[in-house]
Parts: C-alpha cells; sequence; structure tokens
C-alpha cells in the first residue's frame, strides 16, 4: 500500500505531464484528420504529379518510424536553420503521422460507397462538388470512423515518443520522478497505468462503435 | 556515404530485434488466443484484460519498465534484453488479437461439421480450424511485422544499438548540413525493408485465395 501513497504524491506532476501528451495527440488529430482528407483527395487525383506527391507523402508518413520523423524535424531540419521548439517538432511529426493513416482509412471509407451512388447523384443532376460532398464523402465518412478512432489512440500512446527529444509529456515526467529517487517500477508502473487508463476505455468504445457498424451494413 | 555506412551498421541489431520479437510473438499468442476465444468466462475475461492492457500502454514505457523497472536479485536486464522481451509481450498481444479474429471469421460449421465427423477437439482445432484461420490472417500478420520493424526503433531509446541510435550517433558528430541526411537514409530504409514483406504477404493472400477457392 505505499505505492499507493506515493502514487498520490507524484501523480500532481504526472497530471501535468498527461495535460501535455493530451495536447500534443490533440492537435496532431485535430490537424491530422482534414490533412488526411486532402492527401486522400490527391492520392486519388487524376493528375499524375499531385498523385505521386500525396503518395510520397502518405508513404513515408507511414512507413518511416514516428520516432524517426521525430527526430528529422528536431535535430535534422535545424542543420537547414529551420529550427522547433521541442514541443512543436512533436506536434509536427504526429500530424505528418496521423495525416498519413486517416488518408488511407478515409481513401477506404470513400471507395467503400457503392458506384451506384455516384452514378445516381449523375443522373439527378448534381454537381461534382455536391456530389462529393453531399453523397460520397458523407458515406464514406461513417465507415471510416472506427478506424479514425483507432488513428486517435495511436496518436496518443505516440506522444509517448515525443520523450526523446525531451518534450515536458507524461513519459518525461515519469523519468524525471524516477531518476530522482530510483523509484522505476513504481514510476513507470504507475505511467503506463496513466496511458492505459485513456487508451483501454477508447479502445473499448472504437470495438462497440465497429459493432454497431458491422449490425447497419 | 559515411551516412549510409553508418545507418547500416545499426540494420543486423534492427533485424535481430523485429525477428526474435516476432517469434516471441508468433508463438505466445497461440495461447493467448484460445484463452481469448475460450468458453471460460474467467478464462476469457483475463485473457482480455491482459491483451488490452498490454496494448494499452506504449512500447517505450515497457522498455523502460524493463530495462530500469525490474530488478531480481543480482538479474538486471541489459538494452538488447529489455528491448527484445518488451517487443516481444508486445507482439503477443496484438498477435493474439489477430489470431483470435481469424479464428472467428472460421464459420461455425465447420466446427460443428468436424464434431459431427468425429474428430476429436485436437485435430477440430489444429487440423480444420487454424489452416483456415491462418489463411484469413496472414496479411494482417504480415502488416504486424512491418509495424514491428517500425517500432523496433522506440529501442534506440534504451540505448540499444540498432539503425536509428546510430544514425542519431552519426548526426551528432556531423553538426552541419550532413547531419541530416543519416535521418533521411534511415526513414527510407525502413520503407525499402518492409517492401518485402508486403510483396509476400500480397503473394501469399493470392495463393491462399487460390487454395481457397479451387
Amino acid at each position: 500500500m505505499t505505492w499507493l501513497t506515493e502514487w498520490a504524491g507524484y501523480l500532481p506532476q504526472m497530471m501535468s505531464g498527461l495535460g501535455v501528451s493530451l495536447l500534443i495527440a490533440g492537435i496532431s488529430i485535430f490537424f491530422g484528420y482534414p490533412l488526411g482528407l486532402a492527401l486522400s483527395l490527391m492520392v486519388t487525383a487524376k493528375n499524375l504529379a499531385v498523385r505521386t506527391v500525396g503518395l510520397a507523402v502518405v508513404e513515408i508518413g507511414r512507413g518511416a518510424p514516428a520516432l524517426v520523423i521525430l527526430y528529422l524535424f528536431y535535430y535534422g531540419l535545424p542543420k537547414f536553420g529551420i529550427a522547433f521548439e521541442s514541443i512543436t517538432a512533436a506536434c509536427l511529426a504526429l500530424t505528418w503521422n496521423s495525416a498519413a493513416y486517416s488518408s488511407e482509412i478515409m481513401r477506404a471509407g470513400i471507395q467503400s460507397v457503392a458506384r451506384g451512388q455516384l452514378e445516381a447523384s449523375n443522373a439527378l443532376g448534381l454537381s461534382q462538388r455536391d456530389t462529393f460532398f453531399r453523397v460520397i464523402m458523407p458515406q464514406g465518412m461513417r465507415s471510416a470512423i472506427p478506424g479514425l478512432m483507432g488513428v486517435a489512440i495511436q496518436m496518443f500512446q505516440g506522444t509517448s515518443l515525443a520523450y526523446a527529444i525531451a518534450v515536458p509529456e507524461l513519459m518525461k515526467s515519469a523519468y524525471n520522478i524516477g531518476s530522482q529517487d530510483f523509484n522505476y517500477l513504481q514510476i513507470f508502473t504507475l505511467a503506463g497505468l496513466c496511458y492505459a487508463a485513456i487508451s483501454m476505455p477508447a479502445t473499448w468504445i472504437t470495438v462497440f462503435f465497429e459493432k454497431r457498424m458491422a449490425r447497419h451494413t | 556515404m559515411d551516412a549510409l555506412s553508418a545507418v547500416l551498421q545499426g540494420l543486423p541489431m534492427t533485424l535481430m530485434l523485429t525477428l526474435l520479437a516476432f517469434t516471441i510473438g508468433i508463438i505466445g499468442a497461440v495461447p493467448l488466443a484460445v484463452g481469448l476465444s475460450s468458453s471460460n468466462v474467467l478464462v476469457r475475461l483475463a485473457c482480455r484484460l491482459f491483451v488490452d492492457l498490454v496494448r494499452g500502454v506504449p512500447i517505450i514505457v515497457w522498455l523502460f519498465l524493463l530495462k530500469f523497472g525490474i530488478q531480481i536479485g543480482t538479474f538486471k536486464f541489459n538494452p538488447v534484453g529489455a528491448a527484445i522481451v518488451g517487443l516481444g509481450i508486445v507482439s503477443v498481444a496484438y498477435l493474439a488479437e489477430i489470431y483470435r479474429g481469424g479464428l472467428q471469421s472460421v464459420p461455425r460449421g465447420q466446427g460443428e461439421a468436424a464434431h459431427a465427423l468425429g474428430l476429436g477437439r485436437g485435430t477440430t482445432f489444429y487440423g480444420v480450424m487454424v489452416p483456415q484461420a491462418f489463411r484469413i490472417v496472414s496479411p494482417s500478420i504480415a502488416t504486424y511485422l512491418t509495424g514491428l520493424l517500425k517500432d523496433s526503433s522506440i529501442a534506440s531509446t534504451i540505448i540499444v544499438t540498432e539503425m536509428v541510435f546510430q544514425s542519431q550517433a552519426f548526426a551528432r558528430q556531423h553538426p552541419t548540413v550532413e547531419g541530416i541526411l543519416p535521418y533521411i537514409i534511415v526513414g527510407i530504409l525502413y520503407i525499402v525493408l518492409s517492401l518485402p514483406v508486403a510483396y509476400l504477404s500480397r503473394r501469399l493472400d493470392s495463393r491462399m485465395r487460390k487454395a481457397i477457392y479451387a
């Protein structure tokens, strides 16, 4: 039980770290989803140049480890005189990551909309824009929801990598506390529980949505 | 290309971490997947809690917990050991979930038919259910392997000398513009390394599809 009382003492410092983690995750999702939509449109565009650029951005964002993108922004770009604060670098890297992942999910969602919907809209004389934004996208996005929630959880967990560039997020707070008293087992267990306390319910909600969606299709 | 050769020094370690953790996962996930689809509620809930808990905690936390937190007598994990065990545990949880999905998607009738034919429980499971489930999940397993390859980069944070660690070391020694090269190279390397896995999975997938519908 001594663990619990000590945990209670650590909690304020951990909570401020958790706040930073949630902020980074929130920003990367907030900007990542719209960028992801734009990327998914670029990847399916008719123009070859647009398609190639879109594909490259998506493939690097998904194919390279988040840690590498993080280092590229934080340690790599300053060598060209472009320097970011650590937290900005973390937000940029994770935004790229989440945009790349969500673009694939949105593309799959949009492509899953039955062709007849497109043909019906054409037959009804809807403009291309209305067809996309009012017919195809609303239906496609619906089926993308569970996947996008999964990306959000992944991004929240990904914020722990920002520890590596000394962003004062949850993992960094834990490490700082641990290196004072050398009670690493205790503090990293607490850190793990903090992450799990958010990730686990979020996963359950996602699974619930997945099942509900499956019922309606 | 100094940067390339510096990064490549970490390649064997990256491959070793990935393959050992993957092996632990592939084997360890079998009993867990069976537990996840057990008819005993307690067993099922315990396995579910384990899987969700392991997946709910970021990999870097597992690595630090093992590297710094575990001390049994005089035993402490060295960085490589902690990385292999940490990535292994996480793989067990993710792959168990993939296996469970596969087992669940095998039509119930298959099990019932095997039962009706008088096959034993072991034969039904390993001879009827598992081969069909494997066909369904083999692309997911390949996707997980490429994910694991990328996740092995996190081991650099506990000073395992894999590719990202080597990139860092090179970049520190080259404060000039050249210092950005290793990060670009290592990023491309991860993508290149995952190409054969993706190719293999696509071939495996199409072959298995043929096998099912032939």
